[in-house]
């Protein structure tokens, strides 16, 4: 079984974003970068699956040298092989997808797996764009793949307010949400065996950008709360402000 | 709390490999994930949290630069440094467990042990199936090891050891206790397994430090040894001490893992506690004791850093352990003072790790060789006199 994950780099959940001058793109000083937590668990996915049909785990990640670090964790986790799609530029979900696509069509993989959206801007659509772009079936936001020796696959999917039961078949492109499965920690040991296995580098096939960033706001700072009371004497009150002022009830 | 995002003042992270920066995140998240979510629970009730042990050695947290055949990731000093440091940000006690159980236990029996010995604990001290202990101070003889009282005598087909020692941790859960007795007055090492007639390893008590870490003594009362339990690789007390230099180097790093906790449980209160209408970070005396606290961890960082070079090199002498040690484990508990007068009131609850570190580094800067032992082993190193004998 050939698997290929796709993974991302991405900005420290509770790391403090600044605009960087150019107001279009963050400034990565001081910055923590880490593995996109959704893609996280698309790799232990990939190990899971490679582990109990054998075969491989290829993971591929688009972008600058810093991405390595993410392959890096990848490959301690317990991936195989870890191909850089170098692009110091600035690519959308399309080109993105369409630098990832190109590398992955030569590797003909009977799964795909992404997380189901890097957690930087939140787009959610290069796993699906790559599915189509490689004419393969994709399900996104899977929370239990079931594979099957013949290459049917049953899975489950979230959607508000339920699970949806999809029936598919390899090669597919799947696209893991919280709950798939917990990912493992690296081992020192697979940190180590990692240090044996070179990642691969190579420039990402060019592609038409066709969505450009403008500019980058962060949101309106909050005001600060209101303490009106500790009591239930503040509850009079309390009911007229969220009455006359927020106007929410 | 806000997610722990790490100290690097000095850009120190650009002088660690891509390998060690990534053992680093690995147990810095092993922590966050696992031993802050329950350390204060089991600091109150004076437990180990023994369920992290599994975990810990599937992560290959133990003997972890020890060659493969033994379980080992041969991991460098440096990584293996980086995570004492991050397990100390979790707790004194979780670090202790680990530097014991690698650098006490797994380090002689793979130094000093047959190749029996080595094959029957080693891959399972790994895994952690296995815990393991260190016997060498005992209640009158702690910074004068040298006179020690446990004995072993030679019988027909092994020993018979007779003796009890004291501030043992992890004393009452190893399956196997390392113990140094002299042996027609000379130091040897022994392995001693739970359970062996005579030997008992009750728990002690009543500490207000190291809560979360199991501390004990171990009394040996004619406890017959067969031939195969002693450590043939060597005598004399530099053995024991040649352990105590692996652990050593292991808490100056961990010291700093103390210490990050306390400056930014500091950091982040004195950016959000308001009086006067204005955080306190913005006060001159609270900045300056922030200012000194980092100034310390980053000059702590760089001792570490150029130490574990040194001894992957395998250029660090003893000496320079101790320098390291003193150094960073009385910074750490001076931040941790102060970390708790940043929290004023609130830093002796246990709402906030600060309390609990400091009180832990009252014992780590005793153990593993006293602050006042380790300033005479400096003091000798530089003035070739020393002050005791």
């Amino acid at each position: 079984m050939k698997v290929v994950v796709c993974i991302n780099h991405v900005p420290d959940t509770e790391t403090k974003i600044r605009v960087a001058s150019d107001g279009t793109a963050i400034d990565r000083a001081g910055v923590n970068f880490m593995m996109s937590p959704y893609d996280e668990i698309a790799v232990e996915e990939g190990l899971r699956i490679r582990d109990k049909f054998k075969g491989d785990v290829t993971v591929v990640s688009l972008g600058t040298d810093a991405n390595k670090e993410t392959l890096r964790k990848a490959l301690a986790m317990g991936a195989d092989r870890a191909v850089l799609l170098r692009d110091d530029g600035v690519r959308d979900s399309y080109a993105t997808a369409s630098g990832l696509a190109a590398e992955i069509k030569g590797l003909t993989p009977d799964v795909v797996l992404f997380g189901r959206q890097s957690i930087d801007y939140d787009d959610a659509q290069v796993g699906t764009l790559v599915a189509e772009l490689l004419s393969l079936p994709s399900v996104a936001v899977v929370v239990k793949l079931d594979i099957k020796e013949d290459g049917s696959v049953v899975c489950e999917r979230e959607i508000e307010g339920g699970h949806e039961v999809v029936h598919t078949k390899l090669p597919a492109a799947f696209l893991a949400q919280k709950g798939l499965n917990d990912p493992r920690y690296p081992s020192l040991k697979g940190i180590m065996a990692a240090k044996s296995k070179p990642i691969e580098e190579r420039p990402a096939a060019p592609a038409e950008v066709r969505v450009q960033t403008l500019a980058l706001r962060k949101p309106p700072a909050k005001n600060p709360g209101r303490i009106i009371g500790t009591d239930a004497s503040a509850v009079k009150e309390l009911v007229r402000l969220l009455h006359e002022e927020a106007k929410i009830i | 709390m806000p997610k722990f995002q790490g100290v690097d003042y000095l850009d120190i992270d650009g002088l660690l490999s891509a390998d060690e920066r990534l053992v680093r995140q690995t147990v810095r998240e092993f922590v966050d994930d696992r031993v802050l979510p329950v350390i204060e629970k089991n600091n109150r009730d004076g437990t180990f949290p023994m369920n992290l042990v599994p975990a810990m050695a599937e992560m290959g947290l133990f003997g972890s630069t020890l060659p493969a055949q033994y379980g080992g990731a041969e991991m460098n000093n440096v990584a293996y440094g980086l995570v004492m440091q991050e397990l100390e940000r979790g707790d004194s006690g979780i670090r202790s467990f680990a530097s014991v159980q690698s650098a006490l236990v797994m380090y002689p029996i793979f130094k000093y042990g047959s190749r029996e010995q080595r094959d029957l604990w080693l891959p399972a001290l790994a895994r952690g199936e296995k815990i393991g202990c260190f016997g060498l101070t005992e209640p009158d003889f702690g910074s004068n090891p040298g006179g020690m009282i446990t004995r072993a005598e030679k019988t027909p087909g092994g020993y018979l050891l007779n003796g009890a020692k004291m501030w043992i941790t992890n004393g009452s859960i190893a399956d196997v206790a390392v113990v140094w007795a002299k042996l027609g007055g000379t130091v040897h090492g022994f392995l001693v397994e739970k359970g062996t007639a005579g030997f008992s390893a009750p728990e002690m008590k009543g500490k207000h430090s190291l809560r979360a870490s199991v501390t004990s003594e171990l009394i040996f009362d004619n406890v017959r040894l067969s031939d195969a339990n002693i450590l043939p690789g060597g005598e004399g007390l530099k053995l024991p001490l040649s352990c105590l230099s692996q652990a050593r180097y292991g808490i100056a790093w961990g010291a700093i893992g103390a210490a990050m906790a306390c400056y930014d449980a500091a950091l982040n209160y004195a950016k959000t506690r308001i009086q006067f209408d204005r955080p306190i970070a913005s006060f001159q005396l609270t900045q300056a004791k922030l200012v000194h606290m980092v100034t310390e961890i980053t000059k702590a960082q760089l001792l570490c850093l150029q130490l574990g070079r040194l001894k992957d090199a395998g250029k660090a002498r003893f000496q320079q352990i101790s320098f390291a040690k003193r150094n960073n484990v009385f910074q750490a508990l001076e931040i941790a003072r102060d970390a708790r007068s940043i929290l004023g009131a609130n830093g002796i609850l246990d709402e906030y790790p600060v309390m609990r570190h400091a009180a832990n580094l009252e014992s780590v800067i005793t153990y593993e060789g006293t602050h006042e032992m380790h300033t005479l082993i400096v003091g000798e190193d530089i003035t070739g006199i020393p002050a005791f004998t």
